[in-house]
């Protein structure tokens, strides 16, 4: 496969691995932040922490859409399922992030275990797995007796093609479509992460720097970073998605804090730009406006961070449509998903980790996308908590 | 005026399967008589008892296994539910080391299902079942009403003969094994992905479903009896989740070298597209063999020489490990767990 | 990548098919590496820049002092059209 394998050559992972080695410092720790989905996912898959040298870390940030869901966005999904009958299309990470058992007949707050969308469905929910936004337009062209809603999560990435269906709608005069829409912002997230009470309280989210996102940094391109750099004095490094763009990525970072920069810099020149794809920014803001909060899992209220729908496309926004309020619900009192997403823990710091909390049965949406911290541990890290095990090469 | 003793034959171009056939009267007698009994034809069909009355080699000990088939589609590039179905559990029956005899074949049929289809579903199983040399001896046929089903359920089960004195099975893979795989992953699960309309992708990319007992057979000829301690066929769930679960039986671990398991182009490209990963995906026509070192060499040899086990390849080893972890050192170099599957293999977004 | 009715258009991926949009990158041309995320063409990739990238990282790894390092993998020369 052109210009994927060539970014994922052995040879040149342990040459520039070799580099990194030789590039830091003796005695000084290196933390940095990866916040993409794709890289966590990348840095598991492939195995890049063997690769890389023992003083430098990599913690994975809120770059997962499905991780910072929270509960109370998913009980809303469910009840326009179950409760209104209506046809929800959706992305299929979001099938088992877990959520509030399922309301009693007076509408009053269910007991017992939580449900999920895929639990939901077993229980008469219509509840379809789509590959594309474009994918649920076609299920509501093909019902058209029944209210079909596309659940719209996801960074600046899978925001552009929301967009364009909601336009495809309003000028196909489809009356029985709606979004529930619950986009995020990345800036506002990285944000929020160094703003957190933690950094001030201990001064320490020991964060060096970031490898920047790499499908988000294609649509709103490079500039937007710099804010963080001169602001926060913290180097970031915008990288691919392939593993050798992460090698390469977290050597220009390491150069950087030797070198006292705060830059940004891009690995991923190859598909991003200063300015990045403007005919996407300017649909987005043609049809979709900020929040101004909204509640990300384990991080809290944050403000100016998410989108909602222009009132120009209101017939399209499912929160207006069926007179949705959206009502919070804390995570289970020992989940860490939050202390995770900053930053701030490590998923065997979790209690739940590993025992109660599984794969299989995820108590927190860190467990439940293969891209949150704690799904990505449990399947490709496991092996490195135990200390008998040793690793034959 | 109307020819005496005579029955329409059945429109297997324009019919459909009605509540009829599956009432125990003439139409479905008919049914069996013109589709079933006339496609698997052997002796122990043309008696037309309730069961089959069967011959087994003195000397050996009996080997079942069974299997339900619930594929959609039905039909996808290189098979379908029938040829699968032969082919699922004659497989099984082989990675016990035993020779597949008979097969018994149940159908669940939906109301409105055409027989033109069911005709298709119906040779190829009949093909599949001579090819391998393994006849349908006794079978049955139900019908549920319209929506209670989809399309057609297949049952087959199989039965073998395993001589005195052979073990194969999952607990006997041991720390020093070597581990084989007898051609490249993937190829059934993209196979049958791509018809799903959802994905609208064309791949140029076919089931591997075969019968595999003849490479079994190869295989063990090849190699001092006891040499080979598992034989595992990797279907649902993919490679990953068959190692996982021999590591589990035999409390071993394995470490696997990513660089030596074959992928073909086509399937890296649609896994890619589709983000999922080929070790997770199920393969129809594939085995995996844990075999003692000192003849690791002669039963690749084997493999290799078989046109079924042409791209074989030693893909790791089974270690001793009491956490009975599967690792694999990545192309890129370096290290992770190959965990079992959970859920349905999703793709990512992000 | 080869162009269909209005926005669709059919992608490579070592041989692979698929349909995807190119709604949000309408430059795009025959023979054009684009970048895809749910079903979506969401970028044009840079040839140019990507054999740059690749050339960056195989003096990373040639500079290693501790020797030995290969020259870096050649590319198929005969890959078909395939992108991302």
């Amino acid at each position: 496969m052109k210009y994927i394998d060539e970014f994922r050559d052995g040879a040149l992972a342990r040459g520039i691995a070799a580099r990194i080695a030789d590039e830091v410092r003796e005695g000084r720790r290196y933390s940095f932040m990866e916040f993409c989905g794709g890289h966590t996912h990348a840095i598991a898959r492939y195995g890049i922490r063997e690769l890389l040298p023992d003083g430098v870390r990599m913690i994975h940030g809120p770059g997962c859409p499905v991780c910072v869901l929270p509960i109370g966005r998913i009980d809303q999904v469910i009840g326009l399922a179950l409760g209104r009958g209506a046809i929800v299309c959706t992305y299929g990470d979001t099938m088992r992030v877990p959520a509030s058992p399922r309301p009693g007949p007076d509408g009053q707050a269910g007991r017992g275990e939580g449900l999920s969308l895929i639990k939901a469905k077993a229980l008469g929910a219509d509840i379809r797995m789509v590959y594309s936004a474009a994918d649920a337009l076609t299920v509501a062209r093909q019902n058209p007796d029944r209210e079909v809603v596309f659940f719209a999560i996801g960074f600046e990435t899978t925001t552009p093609p929301t967009a364009l269906v909601i336009r495809q709608a309003h000028a196909e005069g489809l009356r029985n479509f709606s979004v529930l829409c619950c986009h995020v912002l990345t800036p506002s997230a990285i944000t929020h992460i160094l703003e957190s009470a933690e950094v001030r309280q201990y001064g320490t989210v020991p964060i060096d720097g970031f490898i920047g996102p790499a499908h988000v940094s294609i649509v709103i391109g490079s500039q937007p970073y710099v804010h963080f750099a001169e602001e926060y004095r913290k180097p970031v490094v915008i990288a691919g998605f392939e593993p050798l763009d992460v090698m390469q990525a977290i050597l220009m970072l390491v150069r950087q804090v030797n070198d006292g920069r705060a830059e940004v810099e891009n690995e991923f020149t190859r598909a991003v730009s200063p300015e990045g794809n403007v005919a996407a920014q300017r649909l987005v803001a043609s049809v979709f406006e900020l929040r101004e909060r909204f509640e990300w899992r384990g991080l809290g209220e944050v403000p100016y961070s998410a989108l909602k729908i222009r009132p120009e496309y209101g017939e399209f926004d499912a929160e207006r449509r069926f007179g949705l309020h959206y009502r919070g619900v804390p995570d289970h009192k020992q989940c860490e998903c939050g202390a995770i997403l900053r930053g701030v823990k490590q998923p065997t710091d979790c209690k739940l980790f590993g025992t109660v909390c599984t794969p299989d049965n995820p108590m927190g949406s860190c467990m439940v996308s293969s891209e949150g911290a704690c799904a990505a541990h449990y399947s490709y890290g496991r092996f490195k908590d135990v200390p008998v095990v040793a690793v034959q090469g | 005026m109307a020819k005496k003793d005579y029955i329409r034959p059945i429109d297997f171009r324009h019919g459909r399967v009605d509540m009829n056939h599956g009432a125990g009267g003439r139409a479905g007698a008919q049914l069996i008589d013109e589709l079933f009994a006339r496609a698997f034809d052997n002796d122990a069909l043309r008696q037309g008892n309730d069961g089959a009355l069967l011959d087994v080699p003195a000397g050996h000990r009996l080997v079942m296994a069974t299997d339900g088939h619930v594929i959609s589609p039905l039909f996808f590039p290189g098979g379908d539910i029938g040829c699968l179905s032969v082919h699922g559990t004659v497989n099984d029956v082989a990675m016990m080391g035993a020779r597949p005899l008979y097969l018994a074949a149940s159908f669940i049929l939906e109301e409105g299902f055409p027989l033109a289809d069911l005709q298709r579903i119906v040779e190829s199983m009949a093909r599949a079942s001579r090819e391998a040399g393994v006849p349908v001896v006794t079978g049955d046929t139900k019908v549920v009403e319209q929506g209670k089903g989809d399309g057609v359920f297949i049952c087959t089960t199989g039965i073998g003969a395993l001589p005195a004195g052979r073990r194969i099975g999952g607990a006997l893979a041991r720390p020093g094994d070597v581990l084989l795989l007898s051609g490249s992953i993937g190829g059934h699960g993209v196979a049958v992905l791509s018809q799903r309309e959802s994905l609208g992708f064309e791949a140029a990319v076919r089931s591997d479903t075969a019968a595999l007992h003849g490479l079994v057979a190869a295989l063990l000829a090849a190699v001092p009896e006891g040499a080979v301690h598992t034989l595992r066929d990797p279907t649902r769930g993919g490679l990953a989740t068959t190692l996982n679960e021999i590591a589990a039986q035999a409390g071993v671990g394995m470490r696997l070298q990513e660089r030596a398991i074959p992928v073909r182009p086509e399937v890296q490209g649609a896994c890619e597209l589709l983000g999922i990963d080929p070790l997770y995906v199920a393969n129809e026509g594939k085995l995996v063999a844990a075999v003692a070192p000192a003849h690791a060499d002669a039963a690749l040899a084997a493999l290799r020489a078989h046109p079924l086990g042409r791209d074989a390849a030693c893909i790791g080893t089974v270690v001793d490990d009491p956490h009975r972890f599967v690792q694999m050192t990545t192309a890129f170099g370096g290290q992770r767990v190959v965990d079992w599957l959970t859920g349905e293999p999703l793709p990512r977004i992000c | 990548m080869q162009r269909l009715d209005g926005d669709q258009a059919l992608v490579d991926l070592g041989g692979v098919r698929k349909p995807v949009s190119l709604a949000l990158v309408p430059e795009a041309r025959e023979g054009d590496y684009v970048i895809v995320h749910v079903g979506f063409a969401i970028g044009l990739l840079d040839a140019e820049e990507a054999q740059r990238t690749l050339a960056l990282f195989a003096e990373m790894a040639a500079q290693q002092a501790a020797g030995g390092e290969a020259a870096p993998a050649a590319t198929d020369p005969v890959a078909s059209a395939a992108l991302r």
